[in-house]
């Protein structure tokens, strides 16, 4: 009879069956889920849009590996993360952002906010978000010279315009605003990947019947505006179409290394994030605040997350016991 | 207050591919090495020398301890050895091995105990060596007898088999159901318990339709359907969801008027109070990757693993893992000539394709584990204070309420042994106490 006993069998502790989600196969979910925004981005801005987008993914991924390689750790491009960090930045940046400015905002995100601290997991705010106020307050004139939709390539020096927030902002020229159906397709000013909500609207919807986030801090975000846009006497319809509420809302504030850990937790992230936005959109002098909001709550995460601790079983809130 | 009606619970494929796999009872083997350490609690030490002669039914092995329970021979045959040996519990056991004569001669006086009140049935469960057959095996008459019984209104008999691929409480409750009603029948009576529940979970539909019908005349005892989810048939969490009453850290089920016990360990009681047979056999499903035929099996205990999976065709495949009992809370063993104990309810060979485990990558703090926690314990924050060797905060993240359910980890994306460093963290807790 055969034996089978030391060294040819693993002993190792339970469970013995693991699921088979991993890493990878979540950010491949969210690239898969940022397809649609990023085909609309072509569609609406033309091939610069594209290229800019493979610029950052490609310049984000090299530079991952660049400094894995430096610092003599191990190559962590394989999850795909600096992919969706990459396409993230792109979808955040006007479609005629010099090459060069692109890639600085890849080099913040990726080494100066991810690696710097730890890598994927480790940092505190979202990699993407913060490059790109990096880059607004570095670069402000190119970072909000937004290209109107189509005209991009007809001429060098590409039409221009505000954004629907730019034009609310300024509080003249209101009848510039476009209708909500442009809106809601996305034929409008704005960064390269924020202004289609319906393609960002799929996306949502496809990482939630995937599991990969919960509908709490996007429902929370998005209702937290609309409700504050009807108080104000505002369109709620306009706000949640316009600027980079879709995008932050289920991809940037969903980041799962800068939000609560706890459902309680991400619903009061996700209320925050609208409140602070919408603070900004009516009283601040930016136009859109959607960034900022995502970073200050971001920066809170910690704090909420300690506040929001579950109750344990069979323990009482205060550590008593039942 | 019961917040929610459920406790937090996981789906894990169920692989229950035995189902319909009738008990064959496995011939006898020429050896069996039975251990003194088949239960929680004191171990046994050897009643039997080398060259004596035992018959099936003798006690080879007792205790005076009081968390403690006889281990008897299933065979008869000569003792050849008493050895010391490292069991796949990682402790020094003695092993009493017996070489059969074949003739399976039953010891004399064996005979239906005589129960007339509590003491006296308390007493038989002792003699049938029963220990809790779930996996615990925590010595069933202490379980039975505790400071409080007068506050137990609730017995609930655990179906559930929530661990996938095992199916032997199934058989057991499909080809013994007379003995489910009996013992839990008697239990009731000589512990006074006015209330029974049995919970099944709901992808045993046969059983609960056939203990339901059985069971159409005694309101007393009610038959509750469970999500099939795991882990529902772990003690608190099967507490929760038969009766919503929370059992804190350090409690035990009847402070909170409840006993639960494993429904194969109510047959084998029931099969004892009828015949006066201990607890000799054990129903087992074989199973696994590596397995040619996987089957339901009876099997002497002592019979050693490799015999058994012989019994059913043999291995397919060059086995990389064999557990004993299922693959959430089984354990590893390192030897398949390991010889079966009492509370093995399975033993599932795997190939190498299957046992080996992806490489951990880093914590991305997705909060899986914390919503798949049926207790709701943080296992992300736990392993972050362990790495930092941080009982204080170890000890608020209440970390010793941990049942080792294996879900924390069965979730993780960076496939992070998020169960095992809470083992671990238990450890350091219950260590950094004493000093």
């Amino acid at each position: 009879m055969s034996r089978y006993s030391q060294g040819s069998l693993i002993v190792s502790s339970s469970p013995h069956i693991l699921d088979n989600i991993t890493t990878t196969r979540i950010m491949l979910d969210v690239i898969i889920a940022l397809t649609p925004a990023f085909i609309m981005s072509g569609v609406i801005f033309g091939p610069r849009a594209i290229l800019l987008t493979v610029t950052c993914v490609a310049a984000c991924v090299a530079f991952e590996a660049a400094f894995r390689y430096i610092t003599k750790k191990d190559n962590t491009i394989t999850d795909l993360s600096a992919v969706v960090t990459g396409m993230l930045l792109s979808f955040n940046l006007p479609a005629n952002l010099p090459y060069w400015m692109a890639i600085i905002g890849c080099f913040v995100a990726i080494v100066i906010v991810k690696q710097l601290f730890g890598g994927i997991g480790q940092n505190f705010a979202n990699p993407a978000i913060t490059a790109r106020i990096v880059l607004l307050v570095s670069f402000a004139t190119p970072m909000t010279t937004w290209p109107l939709p189509k005209q991009v390539m007809e001429a060098a020096d590409a039409v221009t315009g505000p954004t629907p927030l730019g034009i609310l902002n300024m509080g003249t020229g209101l009848e510039a605003i476009p209708s909500n159906m442009d809106m809601f397709l996305g034929f409008i000013g704005g960064s390269l990947g924020e202004t289609s909500t319906i393609a960002l609207l799929i996306g949502g919807i496809y990482l939630l019947a995937r599991k990969v986030i919960e509908p709490a801090i996007p429902v929370a975000f998005i209702g937290t505006v609309f409700i504050i846009a009807l108080i104000t006497g505002q369109d709620p319809i306009f706000h949640i179409c316009a600027g980079g509420v879709m995008l932050g809302a289920f991809f940037m504030a969903t980041d799962y290394s800068t939000s609560p850990l706890t459902t309680p937790g991400r619903i009061i992230f996700g209320i925050g994030c609208g409140l602070l936005t919408m603070i900004i959109r009516l009283y601040g002098s930016y136009p859109e605040g959607v960034s900022f909001a995502i970073l200050l709550m971001n920066i809170l995460t910690p704090h909420i997350d300690s506040l929001s601790r579950r109750a344990l079983y069979g323990v009482m809130k205060r550590g008593e016991e039942k | 207050m019961r917040v929610s009606k459920h406790l937090p619970a996981i789906h894990v494929e169920h692989n229950k591919n035995t189902m319909n796999c009738p008990t064959e009872k496995m011939p006898i083997p020429d050896k069996v090495y039975v251990s003194m350490v088949q239960h929680i609690g004191a171990p046994c030490q050897p009643k039997v020398a080398v060259g004596d002669l035992v018959k099936v039914g003798q006690v080879i092995g007792d205790s005076d301890a009081y968390v403690s329970a006889p281990i008897h021979s299933g065979v008869s045959g000569k003792v050849t050895a008493i050895e010391t040996t490292m069991t796949s519990m990682g402790i020094w056991d003695p092993i009493v091995t017996i070489v059969l004569d074949k003739k399976q001669e039953v010891v004399e006086g064996l005979a239906p105990p005589v129960v007339t009140d509590k003491d006296s049935f308390l007493k038989a469960v002792r003699d049938s060596g029963l220990v809790g057959l779930g996996g615990a095996a925590f010595p069933t008459h202490v379980k039975f007898n505790p400071k409080n019984l007068d506050e137990v209104d609730t017995l609930i008999i655990n179906g559930a088999e929530c661990e996938p691929y095992i199916t032997s409480d199934y058989r057991a409750m499909l080809e013994d159901t007379d003995y489910i009603i009996g013992g839990i029948k008697n239990t009731m009576k000589y512990l006074g318990i006015k209330r029974c529940i049995i919970a099944i979970e709901e992808n045993k539909a046969p059983a609960i339709k056939l203990l339901r019908d059985l069971l159409k005349d005694s309101p007393e005892i009610e038959v509750m359907e469970l999500r099939s989810l795991y882990p529902q048939g772990a003690e608190r969490v099967l507490i929760y969801e038969a009766t919503g009453r929370v059992m804190p850290l350090g409690k035990l089920p009847a402070d909170i008027g409840a006993i639960v016990s494993n429904i194969t360990s109510i047959i084998t009681l029931e099969k004892y109070l009828q015949t006066g047979m201990p607890l000799v056999a054990k129903r087992i499903t074989v199973d696994g990757t590596a397995v040619r035929t996987p089957k339901n099996v009876e099997v002497l205990i002592g019979t050693p693993i490799n015999e058994i999976i012989e019994f059913c065709g043999g291995y397919k495949r060059v086995p990389r893992k064999i557990l004993m009992g299922g693959p959430m809370m089984g354990r590893a063993i390192y030897d398949d000539g390991t010889p079966l104990i009492k509370n093995n309810n399975a033993i599932l060979a795997f190939d190498k394709e299957w046992a080996e485990f992806p490489k951990e990558t880093a914590c991305i703090n997705c909060g899986r584990c914390v919503k798949a926690c049926p207790l709701h314990l943080m296992p992300t924050s736990i392993f972050k204070a362990y790495d930092k060797k941080d009982i204080e905060t170890l000890k608020k993240l209440k970390v010793p309420l941990c049942m080792e359910c294996g879900c924390c980890s069965y979730v993780c994306p960076a496939k992070k042994q998020l169960s095992f460093i809470n083992r671990l963290a238990k450890q350091l807790v219950q260590e950094g106490g004493k000093k």
